[in-house]
């Protein structure tokens, strides 16, 4: 930033005419935000490095000189620990389930309950909408008492469906699919009704194939939601088989205690699908959530 | 088609929300069923006295505070930022965005290691600037909640951040150029001109992060187990505690309820808002 301050241009700022002189304070103005963007990037991306770096020690080296970034006799061992202590597999296969069945049988519940709010027409319409509006002011963490009673007395405690469930009934995944097939011509619906498709056929064949964008956004909030959880499978999962990723992580955490190589190498563990997932679909992924109608 | 959500929407959160409100007028236990003796406003009494409940509701606002205020404007500052440069804008995108996609467990994994006594690198970070004796991060209450919030700013600013960016896709060229030809410079523009248009983007900001803050409960509950001495245990911690592991049903369902209309205040404020600016435009 020193070499921008003692750019020639700026020194004799007051002899240029008028739209030279924005041109040099745009420039400068430009070059002092990218050099802040890149410090704060770089020092976003610290935790998640540093994590790498540790995770490839050898525990010994860790242990003499714990913030050292760089290693001579970088190793898989820590990785090769974890495998072996924890119930990895079942922990990624747990939350992949879970999260594809819950991702699933969300968007069809909630594509299903927009459109019929947004397209037909019936009694009570306007008063579902409001009870579906106020949904929204309903903190779930907030009932995890009443539901854990509830699941514990249907005996899904320590199941797939225990997890799922409870997730299954998402208001903004409503608002967004209504939002979008609000925005839908109606005489497309009419044509279709008038060849005589019934209301889940011109569902089914007319609305959702159009309405791919809002079914990769809700797709992508929920599966990322569901999979992250961590206080609900905290609660209803207790047989480490049965674990999510985010759960059986922190059970890791506490076999081992100190040892951070073991601990930085559950972490990257834990962190890679989602990351890999993002590096791959970065931009569907964030346009789908600045798209979901919500700003 | 209304009916499968429906059904799931009655059993999931309006009957829990009732039983709720029901089993804060009783002495429910976990350990029998039902719902035990009428015990009428024993539980509302129990605990607005009860220091404990006032204190994980302080310390609850107190995260609120100390999350909502960075996580909105450092959003806005590194959208604002961000949104001159076309090229690499995919890499602000994925080191800002990036943590928002970790699991919390990994997060605190990381936090923990980073703010550990003797080995993180958040001690020796500071030791760079003259410090010789660093707090322990998440071991002295005057520093845990401020570690905490700092993490979950690392974790979730990208979430904001994307917002911010897609509403600066609404904000039309035109009128920065028009500011431009008006003699208004870059810092000008932003200051007159942008932020005021993404006033929306701001309050829909604002009330996410405030609903999500009061709603924290596992960076805590896995990085200090709301220690040391209770400093950072938060409200929901509280109804887990006394509802999960000391059974007391009743008890926690008031909590639940209390922080329930806490947050239902914050969403109506925010109607209230939207509502008035859609009036004015």
């Amino acid at each position: 930033m020193t070499a921008i301050a003692t750019r020639p241009e700026t020194e004799h700022r007051g002899t240029t005419a008028p739209p030279a002189r924005r041109r040099d304070s745009e420039r400068l103005f430009n070059r002092v935000a990218l050099g802040t963007l890149i410090a704060l990037a770089v020092l976003w991306l610290v935790p998640l490095a540093w994590a790498l770096a540790t995770s490839v020690r050898p525990a010994q080296e860790v242990v003499t000189n714990p913030t050292g970034w760089f290693t001579a006799h970088p190793t898989l061992k820590a990785y090769g620990e974890i495998f072996d202590a924890g119930k990895l597999p079942y922990w990624y296969a747990n939350s992949f389930i879970t999260s594809i069945l819950t991702t699933v049988l969300t968007v069809i519940m909630a594509s299903l309950a927009a459109f019929a709010l947004s397209q037909t027409r019936f009694r009570l319409r306007r008063a579902a909408f409001v009870m579906l509006l106020a949904g929204i002011m309903i903190p779930g963490q907030v009932l995890m008492i009443p539901q854990f009673l509830a699941l514990q007395s249907a005996g899904l405690l320590n199941t797939y469906w225990g997890v799922v469930l409870p997730q299954v009934p998402n208001v903004v995944a409503v608002f967004v699919f209504k939002q979008f097939f609000d925005g839908i011509p109606r005489e497309l619906i009419d044509a279709a009704r008038a060849d005589g498709a019934g209301w889940l056929r011109t569902y089914w064949q007319i609305v959702m194939p159009i309405s791919r964008p809002a079914v990769s956004a809700v797709t992508i909030f929920v599966f990322v939601g569901v999979w992250n959880n961590f206080l609900w499978p905290l609660l209803v999962v207790t047989d480490p088989e049965m674990m999510t990723l985010p759960v059986g992580l922190t059970s890791v955490q506490d076999v081992f205690g100190v040892p951070y190589a073991q601990l930085m190498a559950s972490a990257v563990l834990g962190a890679i699908p989602l990351l890999a997932v993002f590096a791959l679909f970065q931009r569907r992924i964030v346009e789908g959530i600045a798209g979901t109608g919500l700003k | 088609m209304l009916l499968p959500f429906a059904l799931f929407y009655l059993v999931f959160l309006v009957g829990p929300l009732i039983y709720t409100v029901i089993a804060g007028f009783f002495d429910t236990s976990l350990l029998r069923s039902g719902l035990g003796d009428f015990a009428g406003l024993s539980n509302y009494k129990a605990v607005l006295g009860d220091a404990e409940f006032w204190r994980t509701l302080g310390n609850t606002l107190w995260f609120t505070v100390l999350t909502t205020v960075p996580l909105v404007v450092l959003s806005l500052v590194l959208a604002l930022l961000a949104d001159r440069f076309v090229r690499g804008r995919w890499f602000f995108r994925f080191a800002f965005f990036a943590p928002f996609v970790l699991p919390s467990a990994v997060v605190s994994l990381l936090f923990m290691f980073i703010y550990a006594d003797q080995l993180g690198l958040a001690q020796e970070a500071v030791k760079w600037f003259g410090v010789d004796t660093p707090p322990s991060w998440l071991g002295d209450p005057d520093w845990a909640m401020l570690s905490i919030a700092a993490a979950t700013v690392w974790w979730t600013v990208g979430f904001n951040f994307v917002l911010y960016l897609a509403g600066l896709q609404d904000v039309p060229r035109e009128v920065h150029e028009a500011a431009a030809i008006d003699g208004a410079g870059p810092w000008q523009r932003i200051r007159h001109v942008v932020v005021p248009m993404l006033g929306r983007t701001t309050t829909l900001v604002t009330v996410l992060q405030v609903i999500a803050s009061l709603k924290v409960f596992d960076q805590i509950y896995m990085m200090t187990s709301g220690g040391p001495d209770g400093s950072t245990r938060p409200s929901l911690q509280l109804i887990y505690d006394t509802g999960f592991v000391e059974g007391r049903v009743g008890y926690a369902s008031t909590v639940s309820l209390l922080l329930f209309v806490v947050i239902l205040f914050v969403s109506l404020v925010w109607f209230a808002l939207v509502r008035r600016a859609e009036k004015e435009n």
